[in-house]
C-alpha cells in the first residue's frame, strides 16, 4: 500500500490508493478515510472516496499545498485496512417484477437464465459501496456477478422512477429520486435512499454493504412502495 | 424584519452563498455564487459575512419592490440596475425607500450581479446552507431549490448595516482579457504534445451550451491519449475533456465524481472572472502551479479585511 498524492485544485489534492476497481480495496478506503479526517480536522472542507481514490478539499486558507501534502503523508503512514464489518450493512428490499424492472427479459436473454435465476444472482450477493454520485443518495455498489454484466442503455430514459434498481456493467444502484437514466431496470425498492431529516442523510455510505432482499408486491406496498408502472409516469 | 416583494424573476435569479460542504462524499452538489469575489463584496459593503445569503442575478429580468424602507448592496456585473428611473452602479451600498422598486434589464458588463442585505437574506439552511440547486431540490427561498419567484419575498431580520462604496482599485475588473490561470492536473502528460500547445495558446470561445453544472470550451479539439479513467472526485474548476476533445469547466452545480481526463482546474479567481463572461466571448488559458495560486489567492482575499 503505497498511496500516491496527485495535484486536482489549488485546494484539492488525490490520494490514489488502487489503479482497479475491487471489493478488497474498500477496507484500506475506509482506514485512509477516517485517518484522513482526524488527521485533517476542521481544516477539511470535504472527502470525496470513489473506487480507488480519495479527493482531499482541504481549507486553503488554513493549509499551504505542502503543509496538506504532509498530513495526508502522515495520515497515511503504516495504514491498515479496517477489519470487516466496519461500515454499516443494509437489507433493501426490492421488488422484482418486469413492470418496473423492464431489463429483467434482457438480462436474462443476454445471460441465457431464467428470470428466476437473475433475480436469485443479483440478490444473493453482499455488494459494496464504492462511491456515491449523480444524485445525492445514489450509491455506486458492485460488483455484479459477471454473467449479469450488461451496458448501459444506449438512449437513457428521460424519467426513471425513485427507487428503481439497476444494472450497468458490474455495477448496481438504485435511483433516490426521480431522475433521467440510462441503467438496465430490474425492480424497484421502497427504501428512503436521501433524507434530509435523516442523521447522516444518505442511508448508504461508501464502505457500507448491501444486500438486496427480494420481496412480493404486497409486501412492496406495505413497506411504502410506489408501484406505478415507468410509462405512466410521463 | 425588512421585506422586499419580487415583482420579476427568472430561472437564472437565485438564492446562493458560499455553497453546501461536508456532504460532497454522499452525492450532494457543492453548489453556491458562481462569481464568489462579487458575492463577497456585496457583502462587505454591508459588513456582512463574506458568505452571508445573496441573490445572484444573471443577465437580468429581476425586480424587486421594497415594502419598507431597505438597505442593501449591489456588485458583480453591470446588468442595467435602476432604482425606479435612476440608474445605479455596481460596487455600492443603497437604500430602497418604500415603494420603490430596483430593476435589473440587462447585461452591459459582466454576466452576474450579486444583490446582498444586512445580515443576508433570510433562508433555511438546508445540509448546512441555502445554496439553490433545483436538480437536487436543496436551497433557496423554499428549501426544495427552486428559482426565486415572481411574487414570493425576499426578507432579512438585521437591522442595520454598513454604507460602502467599493474604490476604483477594489472594483473587480470585469472587461479583463487575461488568460485564465490554470492549475495543470495529473493526467496532463497524457495529452499529445500539440493538444498541449493548443490548450494554452489558442483562443477558445464560450458555447452557449452552459449552466451552473459546467461551461463548455470550443475551439481546435484536444486528443487524450492516455487509458481510460475510473471516476474520481472532481474539483471546482476542474477542465475535463470528453471523448469529443472540446474541455467543459465544472462548476459550482457539477456532480460529485467523473471519469473524463482534466487538464487541470482554474483558480478560483480565474473561476469568477470566467463566470462574468457571456457565451460567444473568448478566453485563454495560462498554466500556474498549485504553490503560485495559492500564494495569490491568500493575497487577494486580503482585502476583504
Amino acid at each position: 500500500m503505497k498511496p500516491r498524492i496527485e495535484v486536482v485544485a489549488i485546494d484539492c489534492l488525490m490520494v490514489r490508493l488502487f489503479d482497479v476497481i475491487a471489493e478488497d480495496n474498500m477496507p484500506w478506503m475506509l482506514a485512509a478515510t477516517r485517518r484522513l479526517r482526524e488527521g485533517f480536522g476542521a481544516a477539511l472542507v470535504d472527502l470525496v472516496p470513489s473506487y480507488t481514490t480519495l479527493m482531499v478539499h482541504y481549507d486553503l486558507l488554513a493549509l499551504s499545498p505542502a503543509l496538506a501534502r504532509e498530513l495526508i503523508s502522515l495520515a497515511l503512514n503504516g495504514l491498515q485496512p479496517e477489519p470487516k464489518g466496519s461500515g454499516q450493512s443494509h437489507v433493501l428490499p426490492v421488488w422484482y417484477d418486469l413492470s418496473v424492472g423492464p431489463e429483467l427479459t434482457v438480462l436474462a436473454q443476454r445471460s441465457g437464465l431464467s428470470v428466476e435465476e437473475v433475480i436469485r444472482r443479483h440478490s444473493q450477493h453482499e455488494y459494496q459501496v464504492f462511491a456515491l454520485g449523480f444524485a445525492p443518495g445514489f450509491a455506486f455498489m458492485g460488483l455484479v456477478d459477471e454473467v449479469l454484466a450488461t451496458p448501459r442503455l444506449n438512449t437513457p430514459r428521460k424519467r426513471i422512477a425513485a427507487g428503481s434498481v439497476g444494472i450497468a456493467e458490474r455495477q448496481t444502484a438504485a435511483y433516490p429520486v426521480v431522475s433521467p437514466g440510462g441503467w438496465n431496470l430490474i425492480g424497484r425498492t421502497p427504501a428512503k435512499l436521501f433524507d434530509r431529516a435523516r442523521d447522516g442523510y444518505s442511508l448508504m455510505q461508501p464502505g457500507d454493504t448491501v444486500r438486496f432482499e427480494p420481496v412480493d408486491h404486497a409486501e412492496f406496498i406495505n413497506l411504502g412502495g410506489d408501484d406505478t408502472p415507468l410509462e405512466a409516469q410521463a | 424584519m425588512s421585506r422586499l416583494l419580487i415583482e420579476a424573476s427568472t430561472p437564472l435569479c437565485l438564492l446562493q452563498d458560499a455553497g453546501r460542504f461536508g456532504v460532497r462524499h454522499l452525492g450532494v452538489t457543492q453548489g453556491g455564487a458562481l462569481d464568489w469575489v462579487s458575492m463577497s463584496w456585496a457583502n462587505w459593503l454591508l459588513g456582512n459575512a463574506l458568505d452571508a445569503p445573496v441573490v445572484e442575478v444573471t443577465l437580468g429580468g429581476f425586480t424587486v419592490q421594497a415594502e419598507e424602507y431597505c438597505l442593501l448592496a449591489l456588485a458583480g456585473a453591470d446588468l442595467g440596475a435602476y432604482v425606479d428611473e435612476r440608474a445605479i452602479s455596481p460596487g455600492r451600498s443603497f437604500i430602497l425607500q418604500k415603494g420603490q422598486r430596483l430593476r435589473f434589464t440587462q447585461p452591459f458588463s459582466g454576466a452576474r450581479a450579486y444583490l446582498a442585505a444586512p445580515g443576508g437574506f433570510d433562508a433555511p439552511k438546508v445540509l448546512g446552507s441555502c445554496a439553490s440547486v433545483g436538480r437536487e431540490e436543496l436551497g433557496g427561498l423554499d428549501g426544495l431549490g427552486r428559482a426565486l419567484a415572481e411574487g414570493a419575498y425576499l426578507r432579512y431580520s438585521s437591522a442595520g448595516g454598513d454604507m460602502r462604496v467599493l474604490s476604483a482599485e477594489q472594483l473587480p475588473n470585469l472587461q479583463s482579457k487575461a488568460p485564465l490561470e490554470l492549475i495543470v492536473g495529473a493526467q496532463i502528460g497524457q495529452f499529445s504534445g500539440q493538444s498541449l500547445f493548443d490548450a494554452f495558446n489558442t483562443e477558445w470561445t464560450l458555447d452557449s451550451r452552459a449552466d451552473r453544472m459546467g461551461m463548455r470550451l470550443l475551439g481546435t479539439p484536444l486528443q487524450y491519449q492516455g487509458p481510460s479513467l475510473i471516476s474520481e472526485g472532481i474539483p471546482l474548476g476542474g477542465i475535463q475533456v470528453p471523448p469529443d476533445g472540446q474541455p467543459i469547466v465544472l462548476l459550482n452545480d457539477r456532480q460529485t465524481i467523473g471519469g473524463y481526463p482534466r487538464l487541470g482546474a482554474l483558480t478560483p479567481l480565474a473561476l469568477a472572472r470566467l463566470a462574468q463572461c457571456l457565451p460567444g466571448e473568448k478566453v485563454r488559458l495560462v498554466p500556474v502551479v498549485q504553490e503560485t495560486a495559492h500564494q495569490q489567492h491568500v493575497e487577494y482575499v486580503r482585502r476583504f479585511h
